[in-house]
């Protein structure tokens, strides 16, 4: 464990300088790593994260300031100068050939030859003594793609083992990793560090940077705030760094969670028998009026693929539903939003955005399509509707003809939101709505389920953090192995107990 | 002059204009209209009539490539289109009666509309790749023109049939006329409903559109029924102009053409936002190309290299990549430090 800055930088940035055009990326930022520490760097969306790890892995051209690796100083003039310098990076979306095999992947370009001959088993042989190192015992000859993301994480991270890097970049490794998978993850960053790597790691989960960091670097519109020994920074103080302002308004919202919901009314949606085949066991659930109904379980517990089924983005194979009282047919997402029910993905950018539209396109394109392609929504009827939704969610920056891609992930998640409400759903389904968005965004998106609950919406909302399904849901469904193992009143439980239910209701699915 | 130049029309503009002004330089009658019995003559109305059978095809391209998709059957189409309207005309007692005509053309765009539905149903409802299942009625499309003329080259008489391509209304000829309406009609059916940004938005992101409620099936269909239609409509303007049913050489190799117009007019072949402008400018880019190298006597057999020679050449113009590879070396000789960068992506 490195203890204080007598260890030597390995990377020294200084007085780091990018502008883009209009917007001044990072303005004169000072980061240092040094070897055999985990060094995290925070910040909301648009601080300049993401822009200074491109500017450390060759990316993107410095316009001012200086890079030193290993006292020596350099200019990256693309990523294989980074590369060259030790400097391996893994990304959130994995960049490797799922279609090639483990072996291949964690040899790419250092194929062990004889006579200038690829020697297969050698390689291979290779491969899996890199993949052990990192507690990954898997057949090198499968395809990778058959691999789970957590897996072919692990791969990436060996191949960046294999071309002798000095400095691991990881940025957003976790984002699509369920618990046990992030505590491997983490045995091997930890282990990796006591080997002498730097590491430097980029997440949005603030458990995560307390449980792996030895040092944290907050940065701020573009700006340095400052660095931390991560031991002596508090978990208030570090948002507070990140935002700028202490965050109190989060706490106003628990009282969402203790509101009385009326059950003896005729509910919203009411599933019964609803399952498919391979995916889900079949289970019940219903919504009323005004009610957050929180999926709590982990990752790969059947949240994702309930809600799913409910919103006929997969066929159920068994099963009705009623709407309102009525029998309701819902085999496709039309049939759905025909019956009011709206749905925004986990996935933003796969199955949520349309990342080449603008803004006010993607917001309107939920009525558009609702109302057919002959009923073209008109320019002043357009305009109204995105004004109004992009204050009403802070939508940043303010600007409805920029390409949405172009936004961060907060505000692309503000866009989806506006979208669905612009079709006044009566029930709106959000699943991890707020992940990889940063605090003031997720707090936005919060105080808005919250207040559009109250006036009676009702809402379906899957989190990975369960302090947020707590905070908003009355009522949590909790799922594991495929199926429904029980309820919970949020009003009277903590995190521990939701946690504490999971486990105990078998073992079989913690080990 | 900084936004002109950022105009996303700004490069297959200056394009064109520019071989526009090669042909002028080197033949300073190619812009000249000459009249003659109250009727235009000269290179630019050779130009505007010829690339009527590939502005019509280039339209249907467009937007078959804007739902991720692409459209190969589309020359064998207009040798359907072709093949059955004349073998109308020629079974009718009276090849002049213009309703015999019209019954004629009714038929062959019926036809590749219904050809087009069977491609639209392959890809949208099948779940075929695109180009594999235009590939069955490019290849099968002329085998079926070919049945239904007998195998033989149709050949009629018939005035009202032979005024669409070679006529003229007004001095100008009438297959022009008939490019206009079609530009017109496609660009009110695609921007002044919502059809065009529902296509773009389905060619964008499938399945984020189907998530949105999209009726992304129905889209994609209407779009391959939509290019049938126009390469119909093509086909007879093409068997109008030789008087013939072809069924080998019509619309031999437009789908080429066509492609290479709506990638010209900078609609991206990964599908998504398109350009009909654009594809109109395209058009007349390889029109003008063709015309240029009749002109300049570029024998037939090497007439391909210099066609692909000047199509690179455009290509490599139009490429973002290239341009600022030439404006970092710009720079680098003038030495003016630069404040811009490319990808201008607010990244967190």
């Amino acid at each position: 464990m490195p203890t204080d800055t007598e260890v030597q930088p390995v990377v020294e940035m200084r007085g780091i300088t990018i502008q883009f055009p209009g917007v001044l990326a990072l303005d004169a930022v000072d980061f240092t790593l040094r070897a055999g520490e985990v060094h995290t760097l925070m910040g909301e969306n648009g601080a300049g994260k993401s822009t200074l790890i491109k500017a450390l892995t060759g990316v993107y051209p410095i316009d001012g300031g200086t890079i030193t690796v290993a006292g020596e100083s350099r200019i990256f003039r693309g990523t294989a100068d980074a590369q060259t310098a030790g400097i391996s990076t893994v990304y959130q979306e994995i960049n490797l050939c799922t279609n090639l095999s483990v072996g291949e992947n964690v040899m790419l370009g250092h194929e062990v030859r004889t006579l200038g001959r690829i020697d297969w088993r050698a390689t291979h042989r290779e491969a899996e003594r890199y993949l052990e190192t990192l507690g990954v015992r898997i057949d090198t000859h499968s395809l990778l793609g058959s691999h789970s993301i957590a897996v072919q994480q692990l791969v990436a991270i060996s191949r960046a083992m294999v071309t002798d890097c000095t400095v691991l970049v990881l940025d957003e490794p976790t984002s699509s990793l369920d618990r046990g998978e992030v505590d491997q993850l983490f045995r091997v960053i930890r282990d990796l560090r006591d080997r002498g790597v730097a590491i430097l790691f980029v997440t949005h989960f603030l458990d995560q940077v307390y449980e792996v960091s030895d040092r944290i670097t907050v940065l701020r519109n573009g700006k340095l705030v400052g660095e931390y020994a991560a031991s002596e920074l508090s978990r208030g103080d570090l948002i507070a760094h990140m935002i700028g302002r202490a965050l109190d308004d989060l706490a106003a919202l628990s009282d969402t969670s203790r509101r009385q919901i009326d059950r003896e009314s005729v509910p919203v949606l009411r599933a019964i028998g609803v399952g498919r085949k391979g995916v889900i066991e079949p289970v019940d659930l219903d919504v009323f009026e005004g009610e957050v109904v929180g999926i709590a379980g982990l990752l790969g517990s059947g949240r994702t693929e309930l809600v799913r089924l409910v919103y006929g983005a997969d066929r159920a194979d068994s099963g009705r539903f009623e709407v309102d009282g009525g029998p309701a047919r819902i085999t496709t997402p039309r049939n759905a939003i025909d019956h009011r029910i709206a749905f925004s993905s986990e996935n933003r950018r796969e199955e949520g955005i349309i990342g080449d539209l603008t803004v006010a396109e993607n917001i309107v394109l939920g009525i558009q399509a609702r109302r057919g392609w002959l009923r073209k929504i008109s320019h002043s009827e357009q305009s109204a509707i995105v004004s109004e939704y992009m204050t009403a969610l802070d939508v940043r920056p303010a600007d409805p003809n920029r390409a949405v891609r172009n936004l961060s992930g907060g505000n692309q998640q503000k866009v989806l939101l506006a979208r669905w409400l612009a079709t006044a759903p009566e029930l709106i389904i959000l699943d991890e709505p707020t992940r990889g968005i940063d605090v003031g965004a997720k707090a936005d998106i919060q105080r808005k389920v919250a207040d559009l609950s109250a006036q009676g919406l009702a809402v379906i909302f899957i989190s990975s953090e369960l302090e947020e399904v707590l905070r908003l849901a009355q009522r949590v469904v909790v799922m594991r192995d495929r199926r429904i193992i029980g309820e919970l009143t949020s009003a009277d439980i903590e995190v521990d107990d939701v946690i504490d239910f999971i486990a105990h209701q078998g073992q079989e699915s913690m080990a | 002059m900084k936004r002109v130049v950022k105009h996303r029309l700004f490069w297959p503009i200056a394009a064109l204009v520019a071989l526009v002004a090669v042909n002028t330089i080197s033949r300073p009658a190619f812009l000249s209209v000459t009249v003659q019995d109250g009727q235009f003559y000269g290179s630019v109305i050779d130009i505007l009539r010829n690339s009527a059978p590939l502005m019509l095809v280039a339209l249907g391209m467009t937007i078959v490539i804007s739902t991720r998709g692409i459209d190969l059957s589309v020359g064998a189409l207009m040798a359907v289109s072709g093949a059955v309207s004349l073998t109308i005309i020629e079974a009718s007692p009276d090849p002049e009666n213009l309703g015999v005509v019209l019954v004629a053309i009714g038929a062959g765009v019926l036809t590749t509309l219904f050809l087009g539905a069977w491609n639209g149903f392959l890809v949208a409802v099948l779940g075929i790749q695109p180009i594999i299942a235009t590939l069955v009625l490019m290849l099968a499309g002329r085998g079926i023109a070919l049945l239904v003329t007998g195998g033989f080259i149709t050949t009629i008489n018939s005035t009202p049939y032979q005024f669409m391509a070679q006529g003229s209304v007004f001095g100008l000829p009438f297959a022009f006329y008939v490019s206009i309406a079609a530009v017109a009609i496609v660009a009110l059916v695609e921007r002044r409903t919502a059809l065009g940004v529902l296509t773009e938005a389905v060619g964008i992101n499938p399945e984020a559109s189907r998530l949105a409620g999209v009726r992304s099936r129905g889209i994609v269909w209407g779009a391959y029924a939509a290019s049938g239609v126009l390469a119909g409509f093509a086909g007879i303007l093409y068997s109008s102009n030789i008087m013939a049913a072809d069924a080998n050489a019509a619309g031999l190799y437009i789908e080429l053409d066509a492609i290479l117009a709506v990638v010209l007019g900078g609609t991206s072949l990964a599908g998504g936002k398109f350009s009909l402008a654009g594809t109109v400018i395209g058009v007349f880019t390889i029109q003008t190309l063709k015309s240029t190298i009749t002109f300049l006597g570029v024998p037939p057999a090497v007439s391909p290299v210099f066609m692909a020679a000047v199509v690179i050449v455009v290509v490599l113009v139009q490429s973002r990549r290239v341009r600022e590879g030439f404006a970092r070396i710009g720079k680098a000789l003038s030495r003016t430090p630069s404040q811009t960068r490319p990808d201008a992506e607010v990244a967190s």
